[in-house]
């Protein structure tokens, strides 16, 4: 049982937790959005400065469990310079590599592969999507409080 | 009293002179006897809701298999015998919280629909605009919101008593909280994500001497500590049946009946009428008013068995072993040095909640979850306090008479390794 523990937290995940990047405000965003987990009280803010189409630059803050704290990182990272089709796509296998699927293709996920164990865990799939359906609102310009007790 | 003897007569003692057989008892809860992910189960979410004895597993089959029918209705002989069972039920949780008499137990759903029963009728009629009703800073949401909806429809205001860094009322400001225009003050008898026991009594006290009611919240209290509803003298006293080892879905709350007598009637219904004709309804007599329609019959009959069970071992039996599990426990995992213990009031029960230092709650519980540990982390229905303490959530450990220092062992054993893991 403790390898299903190893898989969901790979030491990737603990850096991103400890050192999160793309963390605090972002002084150009034009699009923001809350995301909030009622379960656990994670709280999440997602800042982006568009360009037309392309996400310029993407930051984010708040509280959260390692797995939505790396999880944000690491969207940071991988939505920088990307388009909002882009960044919607990769949100959908995202999803469907933590709550589906078995065979994924390490291409096109990339270091999110390590989040592969989190579908043994059911109950942190919530946390896992927290900041990518908070990315989503900002982008839409929702400007609603995204809750994971409505989104998933 | 009288039952206290029955306490003091029928208490299992131990061999080895603990103040309860914890190994024997054990073996009433079958859902104790399991093994989670190939661990066996440590089950220390007893605030959430507590396991089931044998006895009242057994009431519930036994009742749906021999006397399953309606009460108050048939002349026909189950229904008889339902009727007795369902109002000797009533009997038995009048005198667990020594009320005076029986018609002031009404059986609800639980300790959520006691209180917006209260704030629908009672409220309803006593509280207008301008008016204040005083709450605190560590109540359960169940005894917030249904006092904000109360408030959006009078206009009245929820005021708050706050609370110290221990955990407990601030009672200076509680006293100049008690205006002219406080209709109802409504506490938590024990809080749910802190462990205190607040002073009911002083509290009702206070309140009465400005002829303000208080309603109290004892989802929390009455598992853990013996609760005297005359001596305690409020006006409202609620509790949930699954937190006090019986079924889910049934519950007491128990009202002087100076007040259920004014009140006006919570749902209508079969039941709750005397008369109905098109032109007037006269209503049944208290409690029978307040309960419309079938009620949950078998709930209500397992909710004694699971009463008769605690009476058996008695609550003061109870209270010293599970404070002495609490003592033990806050013990050791003050010595890990990460860990915060939240809530610290000189008066506690079993309620253990913490954080650790940049380990997320959600994350600890995980960790133990796949350990065979169950705890719960969130904010436990209770953000304001989390607001409080300026934290996102804490874990908790809440701890009942079946749970034994070696289950805490394995706790703390836990909590280490996560710090190891994170740290
Ligand atoms: C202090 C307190 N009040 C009220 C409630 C609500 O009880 P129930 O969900 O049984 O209605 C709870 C249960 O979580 C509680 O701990």
């Amino acid at each position: 049982m403790m390898n299903q523990l190893d898989d969901l937290y790979q030491e990737v995940i603990f850096d991103h937790n400890k050192s999160p990047r793309n963390f605090g405000p972002l002084e150009n965003a034009d699009h923001e959005a809350k995301g909030f987990n009622p379960l656990c009280g994670d709280k999440i803010n997602v800042y982006i400065e568009m360009d037309g189409e392309i996400i310029k630059d993407i930051h984010f803050d708040g509280s959260g469990c390692a797995i939505s704290k790396a999880s944000a990182s690491i969207m940071t990272t991988l939505l920088l310079g990307k388009n909002k089709t882009e960044a919607r796509e990769l949100f959908e296998k995202f999803r469907t590599l933590i709550t589906v699927e078995h065979d994924y293709d390490e291409a096109t996920l990339g270091k999110l592969v390590v989040f592969a164990g989190v579908r043994e865990f059911p109950t942190r799939v919530k946390c896992a999507t927290l900041a990518w359906h908070t990315m989503q609102s900002a982008i839409n310009n929702d400007g609603e409080t995204v809750t994971t007790e409505k989104n998933e | 009293m009288e039952k206290s003897t029955v306490i003091e007569s029928d208490r299992r003692e131990s061999k080895t002179g603990n103040m309860l057989d914890v190994e024997s008892i054990r073996k009433d809860f079958p859902a104790l006897n399991q093994d989670v992910y190939g661990k066996p189960l440590v089950y220390l979410d007893n605030a959430a809701t507590a396991q089931k004895p044998q006895v009242v597993i057994n009431a519930i089959t036994e009742f749906y298999s021999t006397i399953n029918s309606n009460v108050h209705r048939g002349i026909h002989y189950l229904s008889q015998q339902a009727t007795e069972a369902y109002e000797s039920a009533r009997v038995t949780s009048q005198k667990f919280i020594n009320a005076s008499e029986s018609s002031e137990i009404i059986f609800v759903k639980g300790t959520t629909e006691a209180i917006n029963l209260v704030a629908s009728t009672f409220g309803i009629e006593n509280i207008g605009k301008g008016d204040e009703i005083l709450v605190s800073n560590m109540e359960h949401h169940s005894n917030i919101v249904p006092w904000q909806l109360l408030c959006e429809k009078t206009g009245a205001k929820l005021k708050v008593i706050p609370i110290n860094d221990s955990g407990e009322l601030e009672m200076d400001e509680l006293k100049s909280l008690l205006t002219d225009k406080t209709k109802l003050v409504s506490i938590i008898h024990v809080s749910n994500s802190l462990g205190t026991i607040n002073p009911m009594k002083e509290i009702v006290t206070l309140a009465h001497e400005k002829n303000i009611p208080v309603l109290v919240d004892g989802a929390q209290a009455v598992q853990h500590i013996t609760v005297d509803v005359q001596d305690m003298d409020c006006d409202f006293y609620t509790f949930s049946g699954h937190k006090v080892y019986g079924p889910t879905g049934v519950g007491v709350l128990y009202a002087k009946k100076m007040h259920l007598e004014k009140m006006p009637p919570y749902q209508g219904g079969g039941e709750m009428i005397s008369t109905v004709s098109f032109e007037k309804t006269e209503y049944n007599t208290i409690p029978h008013k307040f309960e419309a329609g079938t009620p949950n019959i078998a709930g209500v009959i397992g909710l004694a068995k699971a009463l008769n069970y605690v009476n058996k071992l008695g609550l003061s039996a109870i209270s010293a072993y599970e404070s002495q599990l609490l003592t033990y426990a806050s013990a050791e995992v003050e010595k890990i040095p990460e860990l915060r213990i939240i809530g610290r009031a000189d008066r506690k029960a079993s309620v253990l909640s913490f954080v650790l230092e940049n380990i997320h709650p959600h994350d600890v519980g995980t960790v133990l979850d796949r350990e065979g540990i169950a705890v719960r982390s969130g904010h436990h229905c209770t953000q304001p306090v989390m607001d409080r303490y300026q934290i996102p959530a804490t874990s908790r450990a809440s701890f009942a008479f079946y749970n034994t220092e070696e289950e805490i062992d394995r706790l703390v054993k836990s909590i280490k390794r996560v710090v190891k893991l994170f740290g």
